[in-house]
């Protein structure tokens, strides 16, 4: 129980205010300790993906006082679709690749990469550009096709989603660290850090047909929860996302928003899309089951323009 | 010629085109281009005859370099060309080996009235009706089926269970793949086959070439022309009659010294046999009977038979469960056509072209291809079909119609292929779940890569989808990700004639590049 104590006595100190008035306890806190940080959020705006983390993670004390050294690391972008970097539909690699390497300058003993492709997966990692730039930055780049690779968890809480399938090495590492990119997406009106665990379940038609939105928040009561949410906000599909058509669904927002607070991150987002939080139903449900705050003029952001 | 080393070149050619055919098909990584494919299919003697009707160009007439081959050498295309002939020497190896004494061979009355018949049968249905017929019987394509319906599945089973042994070592550079079985019925004429052939081959070497085989009939008729044969040098022959103990066509003749070079496959066994130094390979100048044989392997039948049928449900037991929706889905869907591959043109024109080799039943990326029941009708059995229930058709990915050995799959470019339209996108708006659940989806058309489904506002804050199906492909990925059961409440009809879709028209969107942060 170890690990318990630790949990509550870091959530002491932390941001959630709104959290207590929710039903749960422990389930709503942060694995990693959000108060050693300056900021609540760090967003960069102005310059390459790369360029862009490596100032803002800087500003957060660097991945360092995220990562242990020895331990083992999950990076999880999204890959999901067969689609060329340029447009956007999964996370850009450079980013990716500049994340990885931050991880193993801290000391991360190994690096992992994976998704749950929608697309054929193999075309996915490799059209993507993710398997090459995370295996030359020396991350494992480990498949997710296969429900072999699944372990069944509860989710205790969880209104609509009680339990699911998760990759192995969601599991097995001990830092987690999430790397959605932001994309309009067709029902949900966005997705971004909250959305991009659809990628690391195996059966996400089950969410597709029993409430998405309540699915998507649900499966955020999971213990195991991201270290930090970096939201890829450089090319931005504005619209007929999550897959996109065209370059013409593309806007350079040469953005890059990093925090552990995934709800704040989805907020974040949403304004940057242009949305009302609101109308992104999983962000409110999320903020009232206190799983994060959705209130993002109440943070302390750290604003950074190149 | 009468050197042994006739015989070691054989072994070695066909064991060279052994591995290579070995390898395309059983090749679930998808790593061999499709250039290299071509080459090893050129040539197969069916599919090239079928590809030269198709085309008449003579880029694709390797069936004429094998006749010219046969006129010239005799039916060595059986023993160093054709992937099933290989295989049942192989087969027939083991048979050798495990009964040693057993004399499986000896001179044999040819079975000419089956042999002809057959071809003769053949021939007359293939003109007047189809070739469906020919798809039962075409040698390549029969050894097509057993390495995609029971080579690969074993091979991908051997391949998981190392990758999982490597993954305990946190070792992921092999990948587990799911085994996905067809149905049970698409077994049942493979499994046939692989009974007869395999048999036959264990017992009595080539029999089924020299009976049934329509191949080996017809290129058995023109060997009786050919220039180069195998003959008996009467002087030297001391009539020992190890050449024709060792024939595993059965067709020499050694009291009369006669080789039947209709039945002969030129395997030069007989040369490496002969102690006398009688047999050669040699031009043409101007030969009957030994009988014996017979046993039943019923471990072996017994072990066959139980993983042939086994392996469907191997198969079947790594399935991924489906979702299941709160409320079942009420209305059924409505199709009138199956979905024909693309490069296929229609179904009419797929049907009499398609041997049902399954090459690119194995080749498909994502398994979306599986042999047809009776959604063609009862003559295109074990024909490719596009199944949406078990996956959809990669956007980006032309490989069906890029290697296709009887051209029933023409090559399309991308982009061609990103424009060919195999069906048509229906939507059943009473199953779907944002109606009847009142939630949020839009499974169908985040997956849908041309946006012919999208979504229009419905009730509240909720999205349903609606379909354009003027720019719609038919890949079959909305029907796929649907996840209403057992209904689905969006589906793709196949279209009889391929139809050409529009290209989707995307305007810029208004957002503007924010130079300050929004928040």
């Amino acid at each position: 129980m170890k690990r318990r104590d630790f949990l509550k006595r870091s959530a002491g100190a932390g941001l959630a205010a709104g959290a207590a008035l929710s039903i749960g306890q422990y389930e709503k806190l942060w694995s990693a300790a959000p108060g050693r940080a300056k900021y609540d959020m760090v967003a960069v705006m102005g310059g390459n993906p790369d360029a862009m983390f490596d100032l803002g993670i800087q500003e957060l004390g660097g991945l360092g006082a995220f990562i242990q050294k020895g331990q083992k690391v999950l990076v999880k972008p999204n890959i999901g679709w067969d689609v060329v970097p340029e447009l956007a539909a999964n996370t850009n690699p450079m980013l990716v690749k500049r994340i990885i390497e931050h991880c193993f300058k801290a000391g991360a003993k190994e690096v992992y990469v994976f998704d749950h492709t929608c697309d054929n997966w193999v075309n996915c990692y490799k059209n993507s550009g993710i398997e090459k730039a995370a295996k030359g930055a020396g991350a494992k780049v480990v498949p997710a096709n296969s429900e072999t690779y699944y372990q069944q968890i509860e989710i205790p809480g969880g209104v609509k989603l009680k339990s699911a399938k998760v990759h192995e090495l969601l599991l097995e590492t001990d830092v987690f660290i999430n790397v959605p990119i932001l994309k309009d997406h067709n029902s949900t009106r966005m997705t971004s850090c909250l959305k991009n665990m659809m990628g690391v379940v195996w059966d996400r038609g089950y969410w597709h047909s029993n409430n998405l939105n309540q699915c998507i928040a649900d499966y955020a009561l999971f213990e195991k929860k991201p270290a930090l949410n970096i939201i890829d906000c450089f090319n931005v599909m504005v619209q007929h996302g999550p897959q996109g058509v065209s370059k013409e669904d593309i806007v350079m927002m040469k953005s890059l928003i990093i925090t552990s607070d995934w709800v704040a991150g989805d907020a974040a987002a949403a304004r940057m899309l242009g949305i009302e939080t609101e109308r992104i139903e999983y962000i409110p449900i999320a903020h009232k089951m206190g799983l994060g705050n959705m209130d993002i003029d109440s943070l302390n952001i750290k604003r950074i323009k190149m | 010629m009468r050197s042994p080393l006739l015989r070691i070149f054989r072994i070695l050619i066909s064991a060279i085109v052994f591995i290579c055919f070995f390898i395309i098909f059983a090749d679930f990584t998808h790593l061999i281009p499709a250039k290299y494919i071509n080459i090893v299919l050129y040539l197969q003697f069916i599919p090239s005859l079928l590809n030269f009707h198709d085309l008449g160009t003579f880029a694709a007439a390797g069936f004429a370099v094998v006749l010219i081959l046969t006129f010239l050498t005799g039916r060595t295309y059986c023993s160093f060309l054709c992937p099933l002939g290989i295989g049942q020497d192989i087969n027939s190896r083991i048979g050798g080996r495990i009964k040693k004494k057993f004399r499986r061979y000896g001179y044999k009355k040819p079975f000419t009235i089956i042999r002809y018949s057959i071809l003769a049968i053949l021939i007359a249905v293939t003109i007047v009706w189809g070739v469906y017929l020919l798809t039962l019987l075409d040698p390549y394509s029969i050894f097509g089926r057993f390495m995609t319906y029971f080579v690969k599945p074993v091979v991908i089973l051997i391949n998981n269970f190392v990758a999982g042994i490597l993954g305990k070592f946190d070792v992921y550079s092999l990948s587990h793949i799911p085994v996905r079985g067809y149905q049970m019925l698409a077994y049942s004429i493979p499994v046939l086959f692989f009974l007869l052939i395999g048999i036959l081959s264990f017992t009595k070497g080539r029999l089924y070439c020299n009976m049934i085989c329509p191949v080996g009939t017809l290129l058995g008729l023109l060997s009786k022309v050919s220039i180069f044969r195998i003959k008996i040098n009467e002087s030297q022959c001391t009539k020992c009659g190890r050449c024709s103990i060792g024939c595993k066509s059965s067709c020499i003749d050694f009291l009369q010294h006669h080789v039947d070079v209709s039945r002969c496959v030129g395997c030069f066994n007989c040369i490496k046999i002969c102690q006398d130094k009688a047999i050669f390979f040699g031009i043409v100048t101007k030969g009957k009977k030994v009988i014996k044989t017979d046993v039943k392997k019923r471990k072996f039948i017994e072990g066959s038979i139980a993983l042939l049928f086994g392996l469907p449900f191997i198969a079947k037991g790594q399935d991924k469960n489906p979702p299941v929706p709160k409320n079942a889905s009420s209305v059924k869907e409505n199709k009138t056509f199956p979905v024909c591959p693309p490069g296929g043109g229609s179904i009419e024109d797929f049907n009499i072209d398609c041997t049902a080799c399954s090459l690119c039943i194995t080749a498909c990326p994502n398994n979306v291809l599986q042999p047809a029941m009776l959604q063609y009708g009862v003559k295109g059995m074990m024909q490719p079909v596009m199944d949406y229930h078990k996956s959809f058709c990669t956007y980006n990915c032309t490989v069906c119609t890029e290697i296709c050995p009887t051209n029933a799959l023409r090559p399309l470019t991308l982009e061609a292929k990103k424009l060919t339209q195999i069906g048509k996108v229906n939507f059943i708006k009473d199953n779907c779940i944002v109606k009847t659940e009142k939630t949020a989806c839009g499974a169908c058309s985040e997956s849908c890569p041309t946006k012919a489904v999208y979504m229009v506002p419905y009730e509240g804050n909720l999205l349903i989808p609606e379909t354009n199906v003027e720019i719609c492909i038919g890949c079959g990925h909305c029907e796929f990700a649907c996840p209403t059961t057992p209904f689905k409440a969006i589906f793709v009809d196949g279209n009889p004639v391929h139809e050409a879709a529009k290209k989707p028209v995307n305007v810029e969107s208004e957002k503007e590049i924010p130079v300050e942060f929004p928040f």
